[in-house]
């Protein structure tokens, strides 16, 4: 579909998991499809592209956000961390073991999305019960799981940074 | 951004205002709490002003859909979208907040009971732009509440319910109620108000309210639920909460 500010261009530099990126785009070209077609993050994914579903979350200026519910051009001088970033600099690594030991994705398309809330949830200062988890995970839908096992994963990391055995 | 996602809203150009300082933060007045329009949830939520002196809207915040739309979305823009189903704009209500819009001729000021005029209409004009919402300080001796049936925790309500009543023991008084949700604005419902105001809350008032809620009340049909379902729902929110304020 087109749109009356369609060809209208602008040049933004923004740090994008640590790299100073400089690049023209559409100014109205969303955050989300600005990371995957133009710097090749696929990670982040493209789900129901108004804010519900939560699987373009990445963090934007040390806080998660919905990618798809903010213009490139408005991330113009930001720090944006995708999961390949959290990735790279291994903040999520234990995270993401404990997604695999304790089969919390099935289809997977939820879960970029689903490592960047956790990651929040992990860095904040929250209650690490069953509770407090799936009220703070409760922005982001899976259709495979059931979200039990995703629970599970992120408990489990919260126990063992707590130093506390995994039950 | 949904607007624009969805393709319901292509207006041809587009200001971004998410740098202009003068619309950020929150400011503990002498006679009012202001709030800049660009202040986000999260700092709503972390904010110890609003806490203190705008309990009604500290407690909807987490009701206000997910952690990620907290760090972005805003008071303003809650309020110039006029979802009708958002907390926000009907803590404003509730909560008699001033709404301030600055155009071409000065600024203007709009009870935010009269901002709201239809679905997804406000007072602000085309050449408007929303500046800061006004809050009159909380008074002790009120019981604020707000609550809210959603398909999904964070959802937009089906129907919810934000106000306050003075807290007289176990008699309702001056009680102010504004659903949100039901119908294409917040509502306040003042035919229920009446009702039960200044009584006791036995069976026969609570009976009273919910026949009252019907001059309230148009709720709206929709494929997530219908006027009917809406309206019980209404009538279910009103008892349960007031029960609950009484019992506090």
């Amino acid at each position: 579909m087109t749109g009356p500010a369609d060809n209208v261009r602008l040049t933004i530099s923004l740090r994008v998991n640590g790299e100073l990126i400089e690049r023209e785009t559409p100014v109205r070209k969303n955050l989300v499809d600005f990371l995957r077609d133009d710097l090749g993050l696929t990670g982040t994914h493209v789900g129901c592209e108004h804010g519900v579903c939560g699987a373009c979350t990445i963090r934007v200026d040390g806080r998660s956000v919905r990618s798809c519910l903010m213009l490139a051009v408005q991330a113009d001088g930001c720090e944006v961390v995708t999961v390949e970033g959290l990735t790279a600099s291994g903040e999520i690594a234990d995270l993401q073991t404990a997604f695999v030991q304790r089969n919390a994705l099935q289809c997977g398309y939820c879960t970029p999305g689903m490592l960047a809330t956790a990651a929040d949830f992990l860095a904040s200062e929250r209650p690490r019960s069953r509770d407090a988890i799936r009220e703070f995970m409760s922005g982001n839908y899976c259709r495979c799981t059931g979200y039990q096992a995703i629970v599970d994963a992120i408990e489990d990391v919260a126990r063992a940074r707590a130093g506390q055995d995994t039950p | 951004m949904p607007m624009l996602n969805m393709r319901v809203s292509s207006p041809a150009a587009l200001i971004d205002i998410n740098r202009i300082e003068t619309l950020r933060g929150i400011e503990d007045r002498p006679d009012c709490v202001r709030v800049g329009a660009m202040t986000r949830y999260v700092e709503l939520q972390e904010s110890a002003v609003i806490r203190a002196h705008v309990p009604l809207l500290a407690m909807a915040l987490p009701l206000v859909a997910h952690v990620a739309i907290r760090n972005r979305g805003t008071i303003g823009g809650s309020l110039c979208l006029s979802d009708p189903a958002a907390e926000t704009p009907a803590c404003c209500v509730a909560a008699q907040a001033q709404i301030v819009l600055a155009g071409p001729s000065g600024c203007r000021t709009v009870a935010a009971e009269d901002f709201a005029i239809g679905l997804y209409e406000t007072e602000r004009q085309p050449d408007e732009i929303l500046v800061e919402v006004l809050f009159p300080k909380a008074v002790s001796g009120r019981i604020f509440f707000v609550d809210e049936f959603s398909r999904r925790k964070g959802d937009f309500a089906i129907v919810g319910l934000a106000g306050s009543i003075r807290d007289k023991g176990s008699t309702v008084n001056d009680p102010r109620l504004v659903f949100f949700g039901s119908d294409n604005r917040p509502i306040l419902a003042h035919a229920a108000a009446a009702a039960i105001d200044g009584r006791p809350w036995s069976d026969a008032v609570r009976q009273a309210a919910s026949e009252s809620l019907d001059d309230d009340l148009d709720p709206m049909d929709s494929i997530h639920a219908s006027a009917n379902y809406r309206r019980r729902l209404a009538k279910v929110l009103l008892s349960r909460v007031i029960t609950r304020a009484l019992a506090s």
